[in-house]
């Protein structure tokens, strides 16, 4: 955790497609009248989908208004958390565990390919294509270390897998989601190790 | 009721009353940062933590309800120790930058440092350090100091109704500013700074010019609007150094406006300290006796029907009662003290009076504000508006312009026409009034101030009426005055005597030549270029409009540095004291009132201000019960007449120059830059 700062560069403005309007004002109807507040989450994560990964400030300013409430407080809910990213990330944001489970499995290793494929933390490469940022446990820890890419989890990665996960994704080649070293799901490496009745049944 | 034991002391208390004011009661000193009586709870300081027994762990005694057989110990080892403990953590990060500090000497979090804390800290990592955030020019941020107790963030939401302060970041990073660092748009915006239990905000006009210790402290009243808000002035010497709110529970709470509070360098800027005698075209600085002289040469030579006296908007009871004293003396009829032409009438005290009282507005159920702005008025008022409105329950509506009150408002229409629909009951609002048990209406000068203005007057009487707001325990007819001078002159009766002429009769005589000796005392709003052709004499503390109109200047003192009494809109006579001597040759209106009068062989029968004051009881007695009102249960208004059609606009077009010492203040000129109308604010008197 750091302080963060608005970008520096911001549009001129921000405005939801007529797709996300309508979609926004569903997420209102969850709430009861006078409670529309209650959606900004909702709102911004859709606003950041958007802009393509990031909150530039007339978006929060768009939403604030479109919720009926103080610029202030849609300010305090984006700066309050995390996932909300306050300057522009590549298209491909790498999110890269570094804790403890993650970083015993080689979570360091990792970040050194990070370093090498797409430059410092939190700079978008030169393409466009790739920005990373570690963050805290992602909740993968059985297949660690991971890194999460926009919406999907990698995991079971070492330096080798990871820097063609990397390339793959830059040169829009197809991955594969989820573990990468080829066993199914958090199942244990190798061979199953207990209920081996019911889960070697398939 | 719960009945609790605090230290071995029982106490029955309120239901819903937190563990905190239960301590209170019990007289048990329980410390704090964050809770404050007027603000929501927000339990983050952790500084109030007390024991309460089958409770395993301390309590935040602020968020707390007290509950009926509880048992609190706030002195234990347990208690001194959670005390420590938090102290501790709030000391990481707060400077020990107390020495060059401006709350130092009155800063909570030193004094609870001293009383709770312990006297070493085990801390030896870096201290955060947090960039200082742009408030505006009345508010000077050191941000490293703050202590995230929300205070301020709460005070803006709540009371102010401007959410424009908040926090961001979280945990270590969190940070108190406002949207983009923009300035604070309330005119309450000063009161974060007393609100700041650390050095956090604070003011930054006063920045490093004193220190609490080195003031002499004066409690008396404000006169920069009709509230007559409670104040203490602080001066060091002769100087005033800053103004500072008093609690009056009946008028401003804890409360004050910027106006009231960032005044004090009008007071020492642009000031009247000798006498002028205009010789030759030309202001020349004289003696008394020759500026007495000059005067009673022009007096002798003109007739009392050529002669009139208007008096200013923070003119003192017994400087005007001594003035209508000498004018009387002299046969003048033509006086007036509604130097805006306020169609008031000084007959019957109710009809001009705010007759709900402030604090009565908490039991109102509607609200009508006609040809009013209380926002920029009457702040303080407007706060209890809404604090009322924040309850729930008052629908206000508003005929004049659809102004921002920082409370929900439905606007009604622009001017009379729709008061002639509310009165007849064809308006839906008029329904509105009628099912509310108090009905308020609260009628301003802006609507009082036009030609039809007595026709309004009787126009919104004559709603209060319809819907039941007068009656024997409550009357809601209310009329907001913008001048401090006002219910006093009204009290007075300084107003035109038979055959006299008012405040515009009086300036069109004076440009035609009918009138050629007019008194100001005090008053600048007026067309001073109408009195180009008369002998003018003007009494007052700044060099405004109405000195550059004067052929005699008589430099008078301000509401700082004499004693005096004003009556506020709710015809509540408070008494000024004086905190500072005035400049040069300056002296009290009423005692240079008495000495003019000698030299015009009409010597007024008073050698002291208790003499002055024991005539003035005597010939109105309700001046003497000072700090009280009377509420009458009858309201007249006089003939009305027909109204025009044009839109009421509000008396206040710019809030931060209203009166002389406004207009001199570089802090009101600065606050005029930045909040008010830009073109007035680039004109020159921001120079």
């Amino acid at each position: 955790m750091s302080v963060r700062r608005l970008d520096p560069n911001q549009p001129d403005s921000f405005e939801f497609t007529a797709e996300n309007k309508v979609w926004a004002e569903g997420q209102i109807k969850k709430y009861p009248d006078g409670r529309q507040a209650s959606a900004i989450i909702a709102l911004l994560w859709r606003a950041q989908k958007q802009v393509g990964g990031w909150l530039p400030e007339p978006a929060i300013r768009y939403i604030a208004d479109f919720l009926d409430m103080p610029h202030m407080r849609a300010m305090e809910v984006v700066t309050f958390y995390t996932m909300f990213n306050l300057s522009p990330v590549g298209e491909h944001f790498v999110q890269l565990c570094g804790t403890t489970p993650c970083w015993l499995r080689g979570s360091d290793e990792l970040k050194a390919v990070c370093k090498k494929v797409i430059g410092d933390e939190r700079q978008v490469s030169s393409d466009g294509k790739l920005s990373w940022m570690e963050v805290e446990c992602l909740g993968a820890c059985a297949n660690a270390p991971m890194v999460q890419v926009n919406d999907d989890f990698y995991e079971d990665l070492d330096a080798e897998n990871f820097e063609k996960l990397l390339t793959d994704l830059r040169e829009g080649r197809p991955v594969k989601v989820g573990p990468q070293g080829g066993r199914k799901g958090s199942e244990p490496a190798g061979q199953l190790t207990s209920l081996t009745e019911v889960g070697g049944a398939d | 009721m719960p009945k609790l034991t605090v230290d071995g002391v029982e106490v029955e208390v309120e239901n819903g009353v937190t563990v905190l004011q239960a301590c209170e009661e019990a007289n048990a000193d329980v410390p704090r940062f964050c809770y404050h009586e007027r603000l929501s709870i927000a339990g983050n300081c952790r500084m109030c933590l007390v024991e309460i027994e089958k409770s395993p762990k301390p309590v935040a005694s602020c968020a707390m309800p007290a509950a009926d057989g509880m048992v609190v110990h706030t002195k234990t080892e347990t208690v001194k120790r959670a005390r420590e403990g938090v102290m501790e953590f709030l000391l990481i990060n707060h400077p020990l930058d107390c020495p060059i500090c401006d709350q130092g000497g009155e800063c909570d979090l030193q004094d609870q440092a001293m009383a709770f804390g312990v006297d070493t800290s085990r801390f030896d990592e870096n201290k955060r350090a947090v960039e200082d955030k742009e408030m505006g020019p009345l508010v000077k941020t050191i941000m490293t100091r703050c202590i995230h107790c929300t205070r301020c963030v709460r005070f803006v939401q709540e009371v102010a109704g401007v959410p424009e302060i908040g926090a961001i970041g979280r945990g270590e990073d969190m940070e108190i500013t406002t949207y983009l660092e923009k300035s604070l748009t309330s005119e309450l915006s000063g009161n974060v700074i007393d609100l700041c239990p650390v050095g956090a905000l604070t003011s930054k006009p006063y920045a490093f010019t004193a220190r609490p210790w080195e003031l002499r402290k004066t409690e008396t009243v404000d006169v920069m609007d009709a509230i007559g808000s409670a104040i203490r002035v602080d001066a060091r010497g002769k100087e005033v150094m800053r103004v500072m709110p008093r609690l009056n529970e009946d008028v401003n709470e804890e409360w004050i406006s910027d106006k009231t509070r960032f005044i004090w360098d009008g007071l020492k800027s642009q000031r009247l300290d000798r006498p002028y005698v205009r010789e030759n075209g030309k202001l020349r600085v004289a003696s008394w006796n020759e500026a007495f002289e000059a005067i009673a040469a022009k007096a002798q030579s003109t007739t009392p029907e050529k002669m009139a006296a208007i008096a200013g908007d923070l003119a003192c009871v017994e400087g005007m009662s001594a003035l209508k004293d000498l004018m009387a003396s002299l046969g003048v009829m033509s006086l007036d003290c509604r130097q805006d032409g306020t169609k008031l009438n000084a007959g019957d005290r109710a009809s001009y009076l705010f007759n709900s009282s402030i604090a009565g507005i908490e039991e109102a159920d509607a609200l009508l504000i006609i040809g009013s702005n209380p926002r920029t008025e009457a702040p303080v008022l407007n706060a209890r508006i809404r604090k009322r409105w924040s309850q729930g329950g008052l629908p206000v509506g508003i005929v004049g312009e659809d102004v921002d009150l920082t409370y929900d408002t439905e606007h009604l229409g622009a001017g009379p026409q729709t008061l002639k629909e509310i009165a007849d009951g064809s308006h839906s609002f008029a329904r509105v009034l009628e099912v509310a048990e108090r009905p308020m209406i609260i009628l301003g000068q802006g609507a009082l101030t036009r030609a039809d203005g007595a026709a309004v007057h009787a126009t919104a009487l004559q709603i209060a009426e319809k819907a039941g707001a007068i009656s024997a325990n409550w009357n809601g007819f209310n009329v907001l005055h913008t001048a401090a001078a006002r219910v006093g002159g009204l009290d007075l009766g300084f107003v035109p005597g038979e055959g006299g002429k008012d405040v515009a009769g009086i300036l069109d005589a004076a440009a035609s030549g009918d009138v050629d000796f007019v008194f100001l005392l005090g008053a600048d709003e007026i067309d001073t270029s109408k009195l180009e052709k008369a002998f003018v004499v003007y009494q007052g503390t700044h060099g405004d409009a109405g000195a550059h109109a004067a052929d005699v200047i008589l430099p008078a003192a301000t509401y700082t540095e004499k004693s005096a009494l004003w009556v506020n809109t709710e015809g509540r006579v408070q008494m000024g004291r004086r905190a500072a001597f005035p400049p040069g040759d300056a002296r009290e209106d009423w005692s240079i009132v008495r000495a003019l009068s000698d030299v015009l062989g009409q010597t007024l029968p008073y050698d002291s201000l208790q003499q002055l004051r024991a005539g003035l009881f005597e010939e109105h007695p309700h001046l003497a019960q000072l700090d009280t009102v009377s509420s009458a249960a009858s309201v007249t208004s006089g003939p009305g007449g027909s109204m025009d059609d044009a839109p009421f606009s509000s008396a206040i077009s710019e809030f931060y120059f209203t009166n002389p010492i406004a207009r001199a203040s570089k802090i009101m000129a600065d606050c005029a830059a930045t909040y008010g109308n830009k073109e007035e604010g680039a004109t020159g008197t921001n120079g």
